[in-house]
């Protein structure tokens, strides 16, 4: 048989794990994956797990670019096949010149294979059960010795492997040794049985990383919240939201317990269900803590009714939309972005809400304190737009900063000693023209301050009434309030293309990290794009003019519906011709190969000058 | 319908409390409800309430679900904020508020419709999590404000006022209760202030979630011949199994009783309630017992008042997560953002 062609690349590739959910491979080929990072080589990793506990097929994606490229690539050179249900299907999705690695104990037929791919065998359940004894061991550790192989096959330092170990159980020291043993089991067996195997792809170190992290985007969420005063959290577990919820308790226990007493400066509270997650968060802001809930599209259809009363009675909310495949419970572990429009415009009547599009963990963090700091100037519900992928993976991001003179931003909240000094309170009442009103916190004064909250209409001393012309006063404040809204959200960010183009490209969130890999493709083939990365809702002016400055704009979402696209149309007034969409909704993170192909595709399409032309010129 | 303000005319010989308010001062704007409604008397209850425990009206937080019963507080305590909420979910905006701040009274008022057919879920979490609150239900087993739909309180074989006979089995909100920890559980009617006025008293006092059900019927659509909670029938069927004689500790009320007839329930907070006996073997400190006692009485055909059962030391949802003892809403930066040097230590164990 001839020898298959044998990618070779260092440095670039991507490797992918399938395992099964709850065989305890997550931990070894986490390991695998920071270890890479400890020799300065940027890695970016995704896991696609099911909606199950245990037995379910699980994968890992770890891709290694020294480019620093952190979207999800595409595509596998290296597939460690560890799950035999779904062999065939992992086999195929092997680049042709790739390589399969596999538990070679129980013999396989030869068409179990792919000619035009590398096969490397190692007997690793053979091994164990050589090794070990207790049967929990003999599968918990053949994790780790497939990662000690692929040490040796990729040059994948074993100092920074046993580094990490020894961090990784510094509370519990006692399973050092084995998992170090494990480790060098593995990468001892292939060093002297895999030595002539030819392996293209290596690992060298680089000084890419820098003093970047590693961090998923929930987490960072959570420890956002933390920084930005949150003090109530009330939620109702869902994939992929809940850790949002469970880190933020992790943080508070650290970062929030009275030194003194051992007392909570938080409460966490895990409600029935979503409606009384949003509840607790409305009644918490309307009396003046900082609150949010964490959720995902089905918490958020669930909230509706509440986010209405939260718009119209003008109260502080904050919200973690954790974005999943819909409608329904659609694909509960797999990414998208199509709450946007759900949350837009949530609940019945006019409403309108605030949303913030993090792109990374590091935004995560930063717009994840901001939302409060808006909510509370705002008095409205602000959502924080995440997704799984930003969610549920550990991205590598800039460190999380801080600036020790920031205070947070409690509002237009009237003291006992403006009441005192007889200044005037209406709770409607539009003072500065901005459309916010000012509030008062439950019990501030004896006699002055105190106010009827309510979801009926209201005049601005916030009496009930059924007036027209009282409620349409009221409801053209909101508006005016939302035209403040736009100012003071956080802007979009805007990089032109070197040359004058007619394209621009907007898009968010988690698609920025393939977004710019793309651009750098597509300038490869003479593309030239201005983009703007859109990082709040209302639109800031700029979002008008960038479209305003270009001829074509594509839109890049991950949904079907192009909701993103529906948004601009409908708030910015833009000739929808302009917006051309490019939307990957299949579950999976978009991509820049994805991006790429759809927008060379439209371009050329759009474009009269054929492409060919346009490079050779 | 636009808001109407009470003439707010202080008489001089208005008797104050020792803040020197009158009752005047813990009201609030005119009831837009039906004349002879008995959510109007609740309202004078609470407001006959507080003017005696001489509370602060700005340090009482009152909050509602939505239905006739919902709108009353709108009609009491007007020196206090108020949140009408949305129908079914007074709960969980309570339990949100009273987590940002420990310090305040949350009176939450409520309807059987609110809090047994579409909040029944809340009712029952909020009473399962102890927080600290005084739950009153303004129970006319139908939909007063959507016109006289049977609610989940109705009882079966009860007659709308149209005619048609409720077939499905009631819920009774006190049975809950006691099955779900309440720590305060009292049911009480309308028409009896010198039994309501106490028992919301004693619940405003009390730490820990505590149900006032009151029985408060619907002179519009639910006051006929054939109901089960109209006046006529709740007065000929009402089995009162004590008389609660409130009494805080620096205002002690020298009443004789005859021996075993009283029994006293000191609070958490020292205040002091004496019960005075009208069942003789009825024990509010036995919940099992009281569950059981319950069930034969509403078997045959009683409504069962009073203070059915409290548990004077129990805690609450604060004590449960172990909140600081200054309000959540009070704290700083200082003590909520650990700033940039702890960040730092983060950053690093996350590369
Ligand atoms: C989500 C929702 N569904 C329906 C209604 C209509 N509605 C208003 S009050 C009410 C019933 C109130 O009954 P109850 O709580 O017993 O109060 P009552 O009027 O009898 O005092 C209903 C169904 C509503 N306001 N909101
Ligand atoms: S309809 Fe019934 S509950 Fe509503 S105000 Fe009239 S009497 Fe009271
Ligand atoms: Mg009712």
């Amino acid at each position: 048989m001839p020898q298959p062609r044998a990618i070779a690349s260092v440095n670039d590739f991507v490797v992918k794990f399938a395992n099964i959910n709850g065989s305890g491979s997550a931990s070894a080929n986490g390991l695998f994956a920071r270890a890479i990072m400890r020799m300065g080589i940027p890695v970016a990793c995704r896991n696609i797990f099911p909606s199950n506990i245990q037995g379910l097929p699980t994968w890992y994606e770890v891709r290694v670019c020294e480019a620093g490229w952190l979207g999800r690539r595409g595509g596998v050179d290296l597939m460690v096949a560890m799950n035999p249900q779904t062999w065939d299907k992992d086999v195929a999705s092997i680049d042709p010149g790739g390589y399969l690695f596999y538990d070679s104990s129980k013999p396989l037929p030869p068409s179990k294979f792919r000619d035009d791919v590398n096969v490397i065998g190692m007997p690793i359940t053979e091994i164990c059960n050589k090794a070990y004894t207790d049967a929990r061991q003999k599968q918990l550790f053949k994790n780790i010795i497939y990662v000690g192989a692929l040490s040796s096959l990729l040059g994948l330092d074993p100092i920074e492997v046993e580094k990490l170990i020894g961090e990784e159980f510094r509370s519990k020291a006692k399973l050092i040794v084995p998992n170090v043993k494990a480790f060098l089991l593995g990468r001892d067996w292939a060093r002297e049985h895999l030595a002539g195997v030819q392996m293209g792809l290596k690992l060298q170190r680089a000084d890419k990383v820098k003093d970047r992290i590693f961090v998923e985007g929930n987490s960072a969420a959570a420890l956002g919240a933390v920084y930005g005063g949150a003090t109530v959290c009330a939620w109702y577990p869902i994939t992929p939201s809940t850790s949002v919820a469970e880190a933020f308790m992790r943080h508070c226990a650290k970062l929030r317990t009275d030194p003194q007493t051992g007392k909570a400066r938080y409460a966490v509270v895990q409600t029935e269900d979503e409606l009384a997650s949003i509840g607790v968060v409305i009644g918490a802001g309307w009396n003046g803590a900082r609150a949010f809930t964490c959720t995902s599209g089905p918490g958020v259809s669930l909230m509706q009714e509440f986010l209405g009363l939260a718009y119209f009675a003008e109260i502080p909310s904050v919200v973690f939309d954790v974005q999943r495949g819909g409608p329904s419970t659609g694909m509960p572990t797999r990414t998208q972005q199509s709450d946007l429009l759900a949350c837009a415009y949530a609940s019945h009547g006019d409403t309108k809400h605030v949303l913030l599009f993090p792109e990374d963990p590091r935004e995560c963090f930063d717009l994840g304190a901001t939302a409060f700091d808006l909510a509370d100037r705002l008095q409205t519900p602000v959502f924080v737009m995440m997704d799984l992928d930003i969610g549920m993976n550990d991205w590598l991001c800039e460190p999380f900063g801080w600036d020790d003179s920031r205070r947070m931003d409690r509002g237009k909240v009237m003291t006992r000693e403006a009441l005192e000094a007889g200044k005037e309170f209406g709770r409607y009442l539009d003072v500065d023209g901005d459309g916010i009103p000012y509030r008062t916190h439950p019990g501030t004064h004896p006699a002055r301050g105190a106010y009827f909250t309510r979801g009926t209409s209201k005049d601005r001393y916030a009496r009930y009434s059924e007036e027209g012309p009282i409620y349409v006063d009221n409801m053209q404040r909101l508006l005016q309030k939302f035209e403040t809204a736009r100012e003071i959200v956080p802007r979009p960010v805007r990089e032109d293309a070197e040359r004058k183009t007619q394209f621009g490209a907007i898009y968010f969130g988690s698609s920025a990290a393939s977004m710019r890999e793309a651009l750098e493709a597509l300038r490869g083939q003479g593309i030239h794009l201005d983009t703007l990365r859109v990082r709040a809702f209302p639109f800031h002016d700029d979002v008008s003019e960038f479209i305003a400055d270009h001829g074509q704009v594509f839109v890049v979402e991950q949904n079907r519906d192009g909701q993103m696209r529906t948004l601009l149309v409908n708030e910015c007034g833009v000739d929808p011709t302009k917006l051309i969409s490019v939307l990957n909704y299949d579950g999976t993170p978009i991509t820049a190969r994805f991006i790429t192909r759809e927008i060379a595709e439209k371009v050329g399409v759009l474009t009269p000058v054929p492409l060919k032309k346009r490079v050779a010129r | 319908m636009t808001y109407l303000a009470k003439p707010k005319l202080h008489h001089p010989r208005l008797p104050k409390n020792a803040l020197g308010h009158t009752r005047r001062d813990y009201e609030g704007a005119v009831s837009t409800l039906c004349a002879g409604c008995g959510h109007d008397s609740i309202s004078a209850a609470i407001v006959q309430a507080c003017f005696e425990l001489d509370l602060p009206p700005h340090r009482i937080a009152k909050l509602s679900g939505i239905g006739c019963s919902s709108k009353t507080p709108t009609y009491f305590l007007g020196n206090s904020h108020g949140f009408n909420s949305v129908h079914g979910r007074m709960p969980s905006v309570l339990t949100g508020a009273n987590l940002a701040n420990r310090e305040l009274v949350y009176m939450g008022v409520s309807g059987d419709g609110d809090s047994a057919s579409i909040g029944l879920g809340q009712f029952a979490h909020s009473i399962r999590r102890a927080v600290n609150m005084v739950y009153v239900v303004m129970n006319n087993g139908v939909y007063g404000l959507t016109k006289g739909q049977f609610s989940a309180t109705a009882d079966k074989g009860s007659k709308s006022k149209r005619g048609a006979v409720n077939t499905d089995a009631a819920i009774d909100l006190v049975g809950m209760a006691l099955q779900l920890g309440a720590s305060f559980v009292a049911r009480s009617f309308s028409g009896d202030k010198a039994q309501l006025v106490p028992l919301i008293k004693a619940a405003i006092l009390h730490r820990g979630a505590a149900l006032i059900d009151v029985i408060s019927p619907c002179v519009a659509f639910n006051n006929h011949e054939g109901s089960t909670k109209s006046f006529d029938y709740v007065r000929a069927h009402n089995e009162a199994v004590n008389r609660l004689d409130f009494m805080v500790e620096r205002t002690p009320i020298a009443v004789d009783y005859a021996p075993g007839t009283a029994r006293e329930v000191v609070q958490h907070d020292g205040s002091t309630l004496r019960l005075r006996k009208l069942h003789d073997d009825y024990d509010p400190g036995n919940r099992i017992a009281a569950m059981t006692f319950l069930q034969e009485r509403a078997a045959a055909g009683e409504i069962v008042t009073g203070l059915l059962y409290v548990d004077p030391q129990a805690g609450d949802l604060h004590e449960s997560l172990n909140t600081v003892d200054q309000p959540l809403n009070a704290l700083g930066d200082a003590e909520l953002v650990p700033g940039a040097a702890a960040l730092e230590g983060i950053n690093a164990s996350l590369r």
